[in-house]
């Protein structure tokens, strides 16, 4: 039974890794960092 | 000796606190009210840790989801959803019990004696579901679907709702900068009435946020019974005497589900089992009898 749901975990990271490959691809991560380095009003409670 | 049987007793602690120290040690942010700017943001760290924090060294996956979806250019985050996928895959809802800050503080919370501690809510069934709800409609649905004149839009669950915002990001820097405190207004009352709720029910309650609210823990949920890190009764040892549900802060019987969606690996179960029945594992096991 934990073999068949090991199968499932590393399915899913194998897709992981082909998604986090597509978004470094499509910029995301830039996305991420542009966001990231800038104070976040809404997140603060300001804007 | 006594050092050793010390630590073993407090591992857990001592790594939510290292790991929070770790991903949050950027203390230059805190000494001068300003924020990391280094491209170790593009990275998410695993728990809800908001990169407005001024010690945040990583990015935080909530925040970092709802920013792409924000984006005009896209309605699906790749990357993001790897990286939850991944850590799900691998840890499920360990990185609640053992690495999310905000996780860390309603622990510590949970610690003062003072109020009656209760197990549960009324409707605690019903209340867990809400996460759910958060997750869909503040992390996906709004970012996506309100958007302003020229098709950007918000982080709903950071404006309105993450009270680790609040408490990491927006305290300390509106504590910093005069010119922030100028601004705040009735969004910073409301955060800090969303935060002060919860914090105080965390005294009562054992972890509030996460069983209710928390969209991260949510994603993780549907990890935990499918994750590499896992747990396992043998059935030879149980008893089904319950001691482990009854020690279980978060109510869970563990001798039947001990992999429920609700678990967050604390592994308090672990430790307090007259039979040595539950153990942890990762990685791969033998077929389950």
């Amino acid at each position: 039974m934990w073999f068949m749901k090991n199968k499932t975990a590393y399915l899913i990271l194998m897709i992981a890794v082909i998604f986090i490959v597509i978004g470094i691809n499509r910029g995301e991560a830039e996305v991420v960092l542009t966001k990231a380095v800038q104070i976040c009003l809404e997140c603060i409670g300001i804007g | 000796m006594n050092i050793i049987r010390k630590i073993r007793e407090h591992v857990r602690l001592i790594v939510q606190i290292t790991f929070t120290a770790l991903s949050n040690g950027y203390v230059n942010g805190f000494l001068q009210g300003t924020i990391y700017k280094g491209t170790s943001k593009k990275i998410c760290v695993p728990g809800l840790n908001c990169y407005s924090c001024p010690g945040a060294l990583g990015a935080c996956p909530i925040g970092s989801l709802q920013a792409v979806l924000n984006a005009r250019q896209y309605q699906f985050s790749f990357y993001i959803i790897g990286i939850l996928m991944a850590i799900g895959a691998f840890f499920g809802r360990f990185v609640c019990g053992w690495l999310c800050p905000f996780g860390l503080v309603q622990d510590l919370l949970y610690k003062i004696p003072l109020f009656k501690k209760l197990r549960r809510l009324p409707g605690e069934k019903y209340l867990r579901l809400i996460k759910y709800g958060v997750l869909l409609l503040f992390v996906i649905i709004f970012p996506i679907s309100i958007v302003n004149i020229v098709g950007i839009g918000t982080p709903w669950f950071c404006k309105l709702i993450c009270p680790s915002g609040t408490l990491l990001g927006g305290i300390p820097l509106v504590l910093k900068n005069p010119l922030l405190r100028e601004t705040i207004g009735v969004l910073f009352s409301w955060k800090v009435l969303v935060l002060v709720t919860i914090l105080v029910l965390s005294i009562k309650l054992y972890r509030p946020f996460c069983r209710y609210l928390c969209p991260l823990g949510a994603i993780y949920s549907f990890f935990n019974p499918i994750a590499l890190y896992h747990m396992e009764i043998d059935q030879t040892k149980c008893t089904k005497c319950k001691v482990c549900q009854k020690n279980c802060g978060l109510d869970i019987p563990v001798y039947e589900k001990p992999n429920a969606m609700e678990c967050i690996r604390c592994g308090k179960c672990i430790k307090v089992c007259p039979h040595d029945a539950i153990k942890s594992s990762i990685m791969l096991k033998k077929s389950e009898k």
